[in-house]
């Protein structure tokens, strides 16, 4: 349960322990979360994770968590649900991908960062909603309303999953569940790594520092850094050259 | 789900969604008990606990006021249903000569949630808290079977204090306290420090049965206004009547809460009080400030406030000055101040008093540095020994719970034989991991 402050105490990291994902919780754990659950692929990165988290405080559990396998989200996340309520749910699964228009590609693509965050999502929402409390938090991307020619793939997919979660607000409103869709620029991870970054990028700790904000004020889309949000406005190619 | 219903604490942080249900005869509580689903059910007095032990997201709530019988009073006993109101009790009672043992600064209270959280008042040194009162409470358990528990009974002290977890109590026996008027004769000393509040209130406690002290915690030294009261019998009533009923200290802002507009009233509360002062005053004033104003608590406005009681034991003054002293470097201003020197415990697993010294406060959830302050404070009273007030909490580290409360281990073991299918269920139980 969140105390007085609005603090979460449980935490839910779906797609594992990505730059941002692991920012956010370290930022978490520092205040009130005790109990985090890593949903990904088993990997030394999981692991690496599970140790950093523990390290500065938090209970730890891991479940095995594959965004491809959409047939075992309802069971895997309904059990860490089972467990005990989930104050903060983080659904970050992303796949960049490459611009190559090789149709399995896209499909993985597809799969990731749209339908397994979206089945995700729903088996969380659902769970939320029964506990009548809790927020979700989705990943989408500046790119979902901006596709360039070097991500349009990805673009595309998170354009899906960027509608589904605003309607998924607009569904669960009233219900105690607190979604909000975080759109962020182009962050410097070790997923860009190699590629130049454009005139604004920002770094997984900003787009920590926002989604706590966002988790604080309620708020329903968060753009990262905060200006993006009015950028958008001014015609595509303008801002292509900006944000990358 | 029917009846939703958003619901918080006094305090009106945290506020969540659940079923409301006012059962108005104990035979509905039984089935609700036996279908009850995974989210379960707690029981809801008059919603008076700071933070979040009468809430249950996703779940059943029980607003027991609807159970509000009175039993005839027998040699000083009396047997009344969960949902009675102390305020109640009182109207109906005091003009027969009786008083309740325990009642805390504000009389809307139920006698369920008084048991609940083992409510403790003003004469805690003389007398104990409320569950030390009772000498018998029926407990509707997750079974749906009503058991009468003693206190020969170990379960009547894992629910003394139990925060409603145990199951619904849904009636106690009460011994009362006799009393000859309704007027209270109180002693009002000013001091000009916190040492000088301790030292005072500490003699306050031999000669008193009712004591408590206000303190100024803006004021650099932590003055304070010291209280030690009686009842009045009826030849000293008389003969104090011709001096009037002055106001006492009874301050509540209804303005803009902030450190200055505090510090103002404040300055003026303690100088306008009498160095030292005999009053005859009737019961509600001297013992109900918190009733004065109706819905106080929204003078803070829409994110509410956060109270913290605590206790350290007695020996552990460095703590208590140390505290105060942090809490006026960090300005963050608490309205209303109180200080209380604790006698023994009750013996409740979950119970808060045990013999030291409790202050408590209120802040404005908004202050600034607050949720930082008070999990400071929490560190030193654990520290010291001391622990914080289950019916105020609201943010407590969970983590914190075992060392303030050694039975919690017990308690939490009785608690799953007692309910293996988690029928009783709170915010409070899941936040603090009960």
């Amino acid at each position: 349960m969140k105390n007085a402050f609005g603090e979460p105490q449980s935490l839910l990291l779906v797609g594992g322990a990505s730059d941002i994902a692991m920012a956010t919780a370290m930022r978490l754990v520092r205040r009130r979360v005790r109990r985090v659950i890593l949903a990904g692929r088993p990997s030394p990165a999981r692991e690496a994770a599970a140790i950093r988290l523990a390290e500065a405080g938090a209970t730890v559990e891991t479940a095995d968590f594959d965004a491809f396998r959409v047939e075992e989200h309802a069971k895997v996340i309904g059990d860490v649900f089972a467990e005990g309520d989930v104050d903060v749910a983080l659904v970050a699964c992303g796949l960049l991908g490459d611009a190559d228009l090789d149709p399995l590609k896209a499909a993985d693509v597809a799969m990731v960062n749209y339908v397994g965050a979206m089945t995700a999502a729903i088996v969380c929402a659902d769970a939320m909603r029964r506990q009548t409390h809790g927020a979700l938090v989705v990943f989408s991307s500046v790119s979902a309303g901006r596709p360039s020619a070097a991500d349009f793939l990805y673009a595309s997919a998170k354009s899906g999953l960027d509608a589904f979660a605003r309607g998924l607000t607009e569904a669960l409103r009233g219900s105690g569940v607190h979604v909000m869709v975080v759109r962020p620029g182009f962050v410097r991870t070790r997923l860009t790594r190699g590629v130049t970054p454009p005139a604004i990028a920002t770094s997984p700790e900003t787009v920590a520092g926002a989604v706590l904000d966002g988790l604080r004020a309620k708020s329903e889309v968060v753009w990262v850094p905060g200006i993006l949000g009015q950028l958008t406005r001014l015609p595509g190619s303008i801002v292509r050259r900006i944000t990358g | 789900m029917a009846n939703k219903t958003i619901l918080t604490g006094w305090g009106r942080t945290s506020p969540s969604v659940a079923e409301l249900l006012r059962p108005g005869a104990e035979a509905e509580l039984t089935p609700l008990v036996l279908a009850s689903g995974g989210r379960g059910m707690i029981a809801r007095g008059l919603g008076r606990s700071y933070g979040d032990p009468a809430q249950n997201a996703g779940g059943l709530v029980l607003d027991m006021t609807g159970l509000a019988a009175i039993g005839p009073v027998r040699d000083g006993y009396v047997t009344v249903e969960a949902g009675v109101s102390l305020h109640r009790l009182m109207r109906e009672l005091v003009p027969e000569g009786w008083f309740p043992p325990v009642t805390p600064a504000t009389r809307q209270v139920t006698v369920g949630g008084a048991v609940a959280a083992d409510i403790h008042g003003r004469n805690h040194h003389a007398d104990g808290s409320f569950g030390g009162h009772v000498t018998a409470l029926d407990l509707l358990g997750a079974d749906g079977v009503t058991r009468t528990l003693t206190p020969a009974d170990p379960d009547f002290w894992a629910t003394v204090g139990g925060m409603g977890l145990t199951g619904v109590i849904t009636k106690a026996t009460i011994r009362l306290t006799p009393i000859e008027t309704s007027r209270m004769i109180v002693n009002t000393w000013k001091c000009p420090d916190l040492e000088s509040v301790m030292t005072r209130l500490t003699q306050a406690d031999l000669a008193h049965r009712y004591t408590a002290a206000w303190v100024d915690c803006l004021s650099r030294q932590g003055r304070g206004v010291v209280e030690g009261a009686d009842h009045a019998r009826q030849g000293a009533a008389r003969s104090f009547r011709a001096r009037g009923f002055e106001s006492g200290p009874g301050f509540l802002p209804v303005g803009l809460l902030n450190r200055h507009t505090m510090g103002l009233v404040n300055r003026g509360l303690y100088t306008t009080t009498k160095r030292e002062s005999v009053q005859v005053r009737p019961l509600a004033s001297f013992f109900h400030p918190l009733d004065r104003v109706g819905h106080w608590n929204r003078l803070y406005g829409p994110r509410g406030l956060v109270q913290y009681q605590f206790v350290v034991p007695l020996g552990a003054e460095q703590t208590l000055m140390k505290i105060v002293e942090r809490i006026r470097r960090s300005h963050a201003a608490s309205f209303q101040t109180v200080l209380k020197r604790f006698g023994p415990g009750s013996g409740g697993w979950l119970s808060f008093p045990t013999p030291g010294w409790s202050l408590a406060l209120d802040f404005p959830t908004t202050t600034k540095g607050l949720a930082w302050l008070l999990d400071r404070l929490d560190e030193l009273v654990a520290e010291a020994g001391g622990r914080v007030y289950l019916a105020k909490d609201s943010r407590l580290r969970p983590e914190l719970l075992p060392v303030m409360y050694p039975a919690l281990t017990a308690f939490r073991e009785r608690r799953r034989e007692l309910d293996p299918r988690l029928v009783f269920q709170s915010d409070l139980a899941r936040r603090l991991s009960l």
